[in-house]
């Protein structure tokens, strides 16, 4: 099987012994087997076991394995290796604080999730059957529930890195956004209340770095542009 | 040595499907509830679940539970009990309304109802015609299914433990169990978690096998800490290898596929199922049509310049089709096969897919092991539920869309059950047992202190290919004899396994290095079982018992028609019988299994 040597630049540091973070140069033979980038990290892993990142599904649906990839946010499950070519560089998602390695703090970014309450708000009782709902109304939701919440979106967001505790994010919107598109859900002025705020939302100033790295082709932007219409339909 | 406790009514295990199923029972009830898990908990497995979920709602044609419950007996070629088959079926509808009142985005019929599409094995009318009874969300079901349940737990203030993986189940002398060891990924920390409740929810452990769908943290946890704590094993033989995984990718490609309407062809291109399976075709049971493909790569009529896949054909759906019910699966096809299924057929291959045993169970989800003259007693304080569980209501071989059923009913019911233990309970916390956190201690002490042994990741590769070559899709009376002396070897070198990273801080080589302890029991469990199973039922198909008048299909009602324990201790094999008597309804009586 033809195999080739493919270099990388790895972002490193292990708090436990490292005084600052350094960049490791480290390669690894691929051959045909190797599809994805996630593929070659496994190999550099059994290479050198010190190297920490996570990962778990590797088709793209568990949003573990999200890295910075050559400057660009992707998931290494889903980045092709053919399309690497030089010497490839890693490092974590940008804006978060490092764990260690490839490895980042979530914390902020789920706790922006939490806060546009994340969940169906119906305070109906609920019936014996299934709350209906059309094809059509249904069709609303597409483009949205799909989020695997790998935060590759929100760390790409300049204004999430200034105000991570304060704006929401694109990820985050993208959410309220599923809630309030729900025919099911009774809280969308409740909702929109919440984000009604110079930092929650408004931060968002259209730089649409969040369409251009979802790996999921989902688009962020435009889910924040439906909430602002809705604010401005009710301020009217 | 001494490490830190922190107290809880309840712990749960594992935050997939069935754990944060489990978790909305405990945390609406009120009791004071920890769920451990070892990665945030929609990364966990259930997220990859496509084609839906089964319950006979009848929103597109008639259906019936007791339907449902006679495809479920026969797909497990009647090793499931019957008991706990009809509780799941008829729970079934329950379960997953209450799902869609949580919010999950179910597609809807032109009726505003649930949308339900074909899935194999599933027939109306005690095995006529295939029925509507997957009930999905695309292709994406299990996707959707674990959010909604994430989301319904953080309203309900569901107190999780993210990035801790448990290391052992602690049980005391007199067998109860009174909690976990765990670890604390980010800092290295041990902690023991002190409950009254313990409900294991760790998933499967397809990672034993070198081609599997299953995720990289499928590890087997919760049966590893069972069997470590002298829990046995059920049925440990029986896994599922799914018809479609993406050749080389082994990346699952649903089974609703085929319900939507995708036929399986061989290099002529002739849709071979119908050979197989004259009524069902390629809506056949899984291992059945597993099996199908198998032998016609075997017999020269597979695909490809090795003529090692088939193809899933899809080519003559309308396009708007498959973007609408089955556009994840497009996006995988692309991503991992290359092909874009619109246009050209998917190559696929039989994978590793799912266990159908499990820590053994009762349909109220509590552990059951032998004690004195019984095989079948509560263990005090243990319960479990989803892939790790063995209930048994998928017996030889699992129906698709009955292990999203699974994790939901006896999730809940688990649940329901640790509730009510609690709050029966009067007494304090029992003491912990010093032995059972030193145990912990000396595993992890090994894995700082040894220097030079065996490679992880070579051993790891070792078992893999063990099973993979030994313990697949046909077994062989030869290969399952030196495929135990093998994994035997493999084990030897896991117990020797050393790791070069000693940090304290995410150390992943450690993590692995335990997860590895699990699987390596689970491969011994299996391929012992696998061995000791004189006969061919379901999933698992052995050359020395072929289909004769007396033993249709090779299945051998008189001597084994039973559930394999396997115990750690001296890697001994006990049986215990199967519950042929339902709840309310006669026993669906044993016959020969054709679709």
């Amino acid at each position: 099987m033809t195999t080739r040597t493919m270099q990388f630049k790895i972002y490193r540091y292990d708090p436990d012994k490292d005084d600052k973070p350094y960049m490791q140069d480290i390669s690894v033979e691929v051959d045909a087997t190797d599809r994805k980038l996630l593929d070659a990290m496994v190999k550099l892993k059994a290479k050198d076991d010190t190297l920490s990142f996570r990962r778990s599904c590797r088709e793209g649906v568990c949003g573990s394995d999200a890295v910075n990839i050559n400057g660009r946010n992707g998931l290494a499950c889903l980045t092709d290796l053919k399309d690497l070519s030089g010497t490839v560089v890693l490092r974590p998602l940008p804006g978060l604080p490092v764990i260690r390695d490839l490895i980042v703090d979530m914390t902020q970014f789920f706790k922006q999730y939490h806060s546009i309450k994340p969940y169906l708000i119906n305070n109906d009782p609920p019936p014996e059957t299934e709350r209906l709902q059309t094809p059509e109304e249904r069709e609303e939701l597409n483009g949205l529930y799909e989020c695997i919440l790998c935060a590759c979106c929100s760390t790409a967001c300049p204004s999430f890195w200034w105000n991570p505790d304060k704006y929401v994010g694109p990820a985050g919107l993208l959410q309220a956004y599923r809630f309030i598109a729900d025919t099911r859900d009774q809280a969308t002025s409740e909702r929109l209340d919440n984000l009604e705020d110079p930092y929650r939302l408004f931060r968002c100033h259209s730089i649409m770095n969040c369409v251009d790295v979802c790996p999921k082709g989902l688009n962020p932007m435009r889910a924040i542009g439906k909430i602002k219409d809705a604010l401005t339909r009710r301020a009217v | 040595m001494k490490i830190s406790k922190r107290t809880f009514d309840a712990v749960i295990v594992g935050a997939g499907g069935a754990g944060l199923r489990a978790a909305l029972q405990l945390s609406e009830a009120g009791l004071k509830t920890a769920v451990l898990t070892k990665v945030f908990p929609t990364r966990s497995h259930t997220v990859a679940a496509q084609g839906g979920v089964a319950a006979s709602l009848g929103n597109s044609e008639e259906d019936h539970w007791h339907w449902h419950m006679y495809d479920t007996v026969k797909g497990s070629d009647w090793l499931g009990d019957q008991d706990a088959i009809e509780f799941m079926c008829r729970k079934a509808n329950e379960v997953v309304i209450e799902l869609e009142h949580y919010g999950m985005p179910f597609d809807r019929t032109d009726a505003g109802k649930i949308y339900q599409r074909p899935f194999g094995g599933h027939m109306s009318n005690f095995g006529e015609k295939p029925v509507r009874r997957s009930c999905a969300a695309a292709d994406r079901t299990g996707h959707a299914m674990l959010h909604a349940l994430y989301q319904r737990n953080v309203r309900a203030n569901t107190q999780f433990f993210v990035e801790w993986l448990a290391l052992d189940l602690i049980r005391d002398a007199e067998g109860d169990v009174l909690g976990v060891t765990a670890l604390e990924m980010e800092t290295g920390e041990i902690v023991a978690f002190q409950s009254k409740a313990t409900i294991f929810a760790t998933g499967g452990a397809g990672r034993i096998y070198h081609s599997s769908t299953n995720a990289f943290i499928n590890t087997g946890d919760g049966l590893g800490m069972a069997a470590r704590a002298g829990i046995p094993l059920e049925d440990m033989e029986f896994w599922q290898f799914h018809p479609t995984g993406v050749a080389g990718a082994g990346v699952l490609i649903t089974e609703g596929v085929r319900g939507e309407g995708g036929i399986l062809r061989n290099s002529s291109g002739e849709r071979f199922m119908e050979r197989y399976a004259p009524n069902a075709k390629d809506l056949a049971s899984r291992d059945v049509v597993s099996r199908a493909m198998v032998t016609e790569i075997n017999e020269g009529r597979g695909c490809g310049p090795n003529k090692d896949f088939v193809l899933l054909d899809i080519t003559h759906l309308d396009p708007k089709v498959i973007m609408q019910r089955l556009p994840g699966i497009r996006e995988i096809s692309i991503q991992f096969a290359g092909t874009d299924p619109i246009k050209e057929p998917i190559p696929v291959v039989p994978t590793c897919h799912y266990q159908m045993g499990g820590i053994p169970t009762n349909y109220s989800g509590q552990v059951v092991a032998p004690r004195g003259a019984s095989m079948s007693v509560a263990v005090p304080g243990f319960y479990a539920a989803g892939e790790c569980a063995c209930a048994s209501v998928h017996g030889a071989n699992r129906l698709g869309t009955n292990s999203l059923l699974d994790l939901l009913v006896f999730g809940k019911s688990a649940g329901e059950t640790a509730v009510e233990d609690v709050r029966k309970s009067t007494k304090a916390h029992k003491e912990l047992p010093q032995e059972a956190i030193d145990r912990t201690l000396a595993r992890l002490a090994r894995l700082d202190t040894q220097k030079e042994g065996a490679d992880a990741h070579e051993s790891r590769l070792a078992m893999q290919r063990t099973m993979q070559n030994h313990c697949g899709v046909f077994r062989f009376a030869d290969k399952l004899k030196e495929g135990v002396s093998k994994i035997l070897e493999v084990q030897q070198d896991v117990q020797r396994v050393a790791i070069k990273d000693k940090s304290k801080v995410f150390n992943t080589a450690r993590i692995e290095a335990l997860e590895l302890d699990n699987l390596i029991e689970v491969a011994v469990a299996t391929m012992i079982s696998a061995e000791a199973r004189k006969e061919s039922r379901g999933a698992h198909v052995r050359d020395d018992a072929q289909d004769t008048p007396e033993h249709p299909n090779g299945r051998d009602d008189t001597n084994w028609l039973k559930h394999s324990l396997w115990f750690k201790e001296g890697n001994r094999l006990d049986y215990k019988s199967v519950k042929l008597t339902p709840l309310t309804v006669d026993t669906i009586e044993l016959k020969k299994r054709a679709y």
